[in-house]
């Protein structure tokens, strides 16, 4: 009835008769293919390094911080250098970017925007993590009612409208670069805490813990050596989103008037400012700065999304 | 087969007759039985795969997970697919019930003919007319198999009123004499719960229900006893007994559990590596295996009259399908491999009526080999 | 689901009465009065005035008329309009950027879950190449910037849409779209993931082996669960809108009560800064409220036990 589908080169009926002996066990496995043992990290590195758009994004944002941190220094012009004759001007080979109403040159204003708001959006992420990392660690960890208690406490920060509450402690201390940052961290913990949470509550009954635990290791070192090497994936690619969140609420506040003042200027502030010309043809004040929100927001994103596959252990095969 | 291993065969063949018979007898026992309805298998053939190839397109390469599988069921019969994970039964059941999702799979040769149709030729649009009305198929997983967002009451009609004309009205008592049949009590309420609000045993009595509500003639299990409770186990099995004895329905059940085989299965078919390599009724497989890997198989299974050393299981694993070999795929983890066995796939040996087997042992030109192989 | 929704409610009283008070301490602990910057003013003018507000009195009591003009929802009037109270001001402006709102939200909501349970249904074909570069590029592009564009290109350039303002049907487009867009991008691609997910079930399995066709599977048994993801960031999806109408409607004057929250913020206009604030947070935590009430109805499990560690 089974018909033998493959081609066969000898068929069966012409099988020579010294074939049927014994089989010699091949000395060598043939199916235990070697393969390089990779660490975590690598593992994940090189499973990023394939995908094209995270790596552009990568690249992007390598060149940026670059550009940032060189970027005056290829201008003649300072920053706040007021050139009152020279006002709105189309780019040129003077100002490449052009110039805005106080004639100051986009071009450089555009990198010391980049400053900021890579500080900005670095300086929340950074700050998340760790109160996160503490308040979440220590929930998960401690688990029963300590948990129980702390997660009331999130759910309730979670519900919170966290741009208005922004809002309103920009109002209460001032504009200024440390302001935006303390209000975005205010709110912005609170999603890294539930993260971190998480993974911990995952991870926290695998073996490895309970042998560690057996070997009389205390809370804070099986929380340093055990539980967070394994959880950083999930909390990397939160860290990637929180930048381009915090960017983007840094350009919005900005926007509403509440950004860090003269003589220093955001991509959102610098938006903002070109507002009311942009119908009068300016379109180079708001080109410029939109056009990087834009690109950072993407490059974070689609870095932040490549991450995601390439720290995923279920994946790792 | 010589004068040793036919000998052996019978000792093997007398400890587990006593054993099956143990364990069914304790079945029975534990579950009081209902008024029991004898069983017809009648001779009408209602399912033939014939050669039948599937293939899926992965980034590694084509995997050959079905390489020419041929078997035929009859009405009112149990045939049992039983095999290691991986062998290919379960992708074996989806191309029978159409489920191949294409691409990436392929049926790329063969046919699965119920009754007098081909079920692989069809539209997706004609095939749906077959699916749950002819044949349906019951699930691994109780417990994801139901859609959690919806009433046992609106799964259960939904088959109902998609297939045939009846109203809401008809749709409902249909839904309620099938959770009758499956044993849930209750169902007038039952019916307006959500899958959370039943326990395992009941949501796959459930599944069974919504499988049987349309009265198909073919039942495709797969592995439908394995993700539930020992006790819970054996009152799903004698549900679908009694279901067989009622309706008529033919069966394909897919497991890896030779005890649920012995319970249910008429026939057995055993697969490795994408072909089923040995097929008899259940007394010539569980009494006189042929094949290797069958004989290893029911090694494998615990006894309580053999002491744990005793045990014996089958050292290596399955081969990748991404390059199936020449010969016998189980050449490599094969007590008994020749080098025959490595080079050229064996042609089947045709024991009986109802048994067949793929293996170069049946070979007369073995016999010396299998002699000294015995010392 | 009694009980879930009682506890769901209470829940929503603490985060007001929690917003509510962090407002007042705020708002309290800004150095001096809020009318020491009008040099003008002298000093009975200020007693006056303070008298007028109650910022006399001693905090604790300020801070129980306070509840009070929360509970009976009355702001009292505006520091720096005088003529007029917040109240005024709310019942001008809000129906304005509400309307804004759930245009926008409904907008977002369809388009995007069209977008992503087509993109999963062609899983790597070419609709879902698409969808994800325009969901990609929607996340990108913050709202103002595309505003700006809509107004430069659609309005200005080719004239097809009003510019500003927020009088006929056809006003809606632009802003709809600049503030849609980003949200829209972010369910588009939560609905993609999701439904991909729910499509390997085996209840969807199940569903296709009872011969349903393609169209009753994806909307009977795929929808609705690929959708449970896309409920719960819907509370924060309406936050992050209804903020959104503030910054849209400046760039297209529309006279919402963004308009009024970004003047009163320029101002330092405390009361109507206040007033919005709480109004706005009560707007929200409601809406996060029915949200919640949304997919308790949606997920039948809820009922009987609260998802677990849902980080």
């Amino acid at each position: 009835m089974t018909t033998n589908h493959e081609s066969t080169p000898v068929s069966p009926n012409q099988v020579p008769d010294e074939w049927f002996r014994k089989k010699e066990k091949d000395l060598v496995e043939a199916e235990a293919v070697v393969r390089p043992s990779l660490s975590y990290w690598k593992d994940a590195w090189r499973r990023l390094r394939t995908n094209k758009l995270a790596m552009t994004g990568l690249v992007f944002l390598v060149l940026l911080a670059i550009l940032a941190i060189f970027g005056p220094m290829f201008s003649p012009h300072a920053v706040d250098g007021m050139d009152l004759p020279n006002q709105n001007k189309a780019p040129s080979s003077e100002h490449w970017f052009g110039t805005d109403e106080m004639g100051r040159d986009v071009f450089t204003r555009t990198w010391y925007g980049a400053r900021i708001s890579l500080f900005v959006g670095l300086a929340a992420a950074l700050i998340d993590f760790f109160i996160g990392v503490i308040y979440g660690g220590f929930s998960g960890y401690k688990g029963g009612r300590t948990d129980a208690v702390m997660m009331r406490i999130i759910e309730v920060l979670y519900g919170l409208p966290h741009l208005l509450v922004v809002i309103l402690l920009l109002v209460v201390m001032g504009p200024s670069l440390t302001t935006i940052i303390v209000a975005l961290t205010v709110t912005g913990w609170v999603g890294m805490a539930r993260i971190v949470r998480g993974q911990v509550l995952q991870i926290k009954n695998y073996e490895f813990v309970t042998a560690s635990k057996s070997f009389g290791a205390k809370t804070p070192r099986i929380i340093r050596r055990n539980l967070l090497p394994n959880t950083m994936g999930p909390i990397i690619v939160q860290m990637t989103l929180t930048v381009p969140s915090a960017i983007f609420a840094e350009a919005f506040l900005s926007f509403l008037g509440l950004g860090i003042q003269a003589p220093f200027a955001s991509w959102g502030v610098m938006a903002n400012d070109a507002l009311p010309v942009i119908l009068s043809g300016h379109w180079w004040r708001l080109f410029f700065p939109a056009f990087f929100i834009s690109l950072t927001m993407f490059a974070f994103n689609v870095l932040g999304d490549g991450l995601q596959d390439a720290l995923d252990p279920k994946l790792r095969g | 087969m010589n004068e040793q291993q036919l000998e052996n065969a019978r000792e093997l063949a007398k400890e587990r007759r006593a054993e099956v018979g143990r364990s069914q007898q304790a079945v029975v026992t534990a579950h009081t039985q209902k008024t029991k309805r004898k069983k017809v298998i009648t001779d009408d053939i209602i399912l033939s795969v014939d050669n039948l190839h599937v293939s899926f397109k992965t980034y590694g390469g084509n995997v050959h997970a079905v390489r020419g599988v041929s078997f035929d069921l009859r009405k009112g019969e149990t045939l049992a697919i039983v095999g290691e994970s991986g062998c290919g039964k379960s992708v074996t059941s989806n191309a029978i019930m159409g489920l191949i999702p294409q691409p990436p799979g392929r049926i790329s040769d063969g046919k699965v003919m119920f009754k007098d149709v081909n079920l692989t030729n069809m539209t997706k649009k004609e095939l749906r007319k077959v699916q749950g009305v002819d044949i349906s198929m019951i699930f691994q997983d109780p417990m994801t198999a139901l859609n959690p967002t919806l009433t046992i009451g609106e799964q259960l009609m939904e088959g109902v009123l998609t297939h045939t004309k009846a109203s809401k009205a008809e749709a409902k008592e249909k839904a309620l004499a099938m959770l009758r049949l499956v044993g849930i009590p209750n169902p007038q309420e039952r019916l307006k719960q959500y899958p959370h609000q039943f326990s395992g045993g009941m949501r796959q009595r459930i599944v069974i229900a919504i499988a049987l509500i349309c009265e198909p003639e073919l039942l495709i299990a797969d592995e439908p006893t394995t993700a539930l409770d020992v006790t819970i186990q054996a009152q799903i099995l004698e549900l679908f007994e009694e279901i067989q004895a009622k309706t008529g329905v033919s069966i394909v059940l897919i497991t890896h559990d030779l005890g649920v085989v012995a319970k249910i299965a008429d026939r057995i078919a055993v697969m490795y590596a994408g072909k089923i390599i040995e097929l008899g009724t259940k007394r010539e497989i569980f009494y006189t295996p042929q094949h290797p890997y069958t004989q290893g198989l029911l090694n494998s299974v615990p006894r309580l009259d053999l002491i744990a050393e005793e045990l014996q299981p089958i050292e290596g694993t399955p081969p990748d399908l991404f390059a199936p070999p020449k010969g016998c795929a189980f050449t490599a983890r094969c007590p008994f491999a020749m080098e025959v066995c490595e080079h050229v796939h064996p042609d089947t040996t045709i024991k009986s009526a109802t048994h067949r087997v793929d293996c170069w042992l049946q070979d007369k030109r073995a016999q010396a080999f299998l002699a000294t192989a015995q010392k | 689901m009694f009980s879930y929704t009682i506890k769901r409610f209470l829940m929503m009283i603490m985060t007001i009465l929690i917003i509510a008070t962090l407002t007042f301490i705020l708002m309290h602990s800004i150095p001096g009065s809020p009318f020491n910057e009008e040099r003008t003013t002298n000093e009975t003018i200020q007693a006056n005035l303070e008298r007028f507000y109650k910022l006399d009195e001693p905090l604790p009591v300020q801070y129980m008329y306070y509840l009070k003009s929360i509970v009976t929802l009355d702001f009292g009037p505006s520091i720096k309009k005088p003529n007029e109270t917040v109240n005024e001001l709310l019942a001008r402006g809000f129906p304005i950027s509400f309307e804004l709102g759930m245009v926008t939200i409904l907008v977002a909501v369809i388009s995007g879950v069209l977008l992503g349970t087509f993109a999963a249904l062609r899983h790597n074909g070419i609709i879902d190449y698409f969808a994800m570069t325009f969901a990609v590029i929607g996340i990108s592009v913050p709202s103002f910037v595309l505003a700006t564009l809509l107004i430069q290109k659609l309005a200005v350039d080719y004239n097809i849409f009003p510019p500003a303002t927020w009088s006929s049907p056809m006003h809606m487009v632009l802003p709809v779209l600049a503030l849609a867009t980003g949200p829209m991008a972010i369910i588009a691609r939560l609905t993609r993931s999701s439904m991909l997910e729910v499509l390997t079930q085996d209840y969807i399995k199940m569903a296709r082996a009872k011969g349903l066709s393609p169209f009753r599977i994806v909307a009977r048994h795929a929808l609705r669960n690929a959708l449970m993801p896309v409920v719960t960031i819907m509370g924060t999806m309406l936050a992050g809108i209804l903020t959104g109408t503030f910054v849209i409607e400046k760039i297209f004057a529309i006279p919402g009560m963004g308009k009024y929250f970004v003047e009163s913020i320029n101002n330092r206009d405390y009361p109507v800064i206040m007033g919005t604030t709480v109004f706005y947070s009560t707007i929200l935590v409601f809406m996060l409220f029915v949200v919640d009430l949304v997919y308790g109805f949606l997920d039948p499990r809820i009922k009987l036990h609260k998802k677990e560690g849902d980080a």
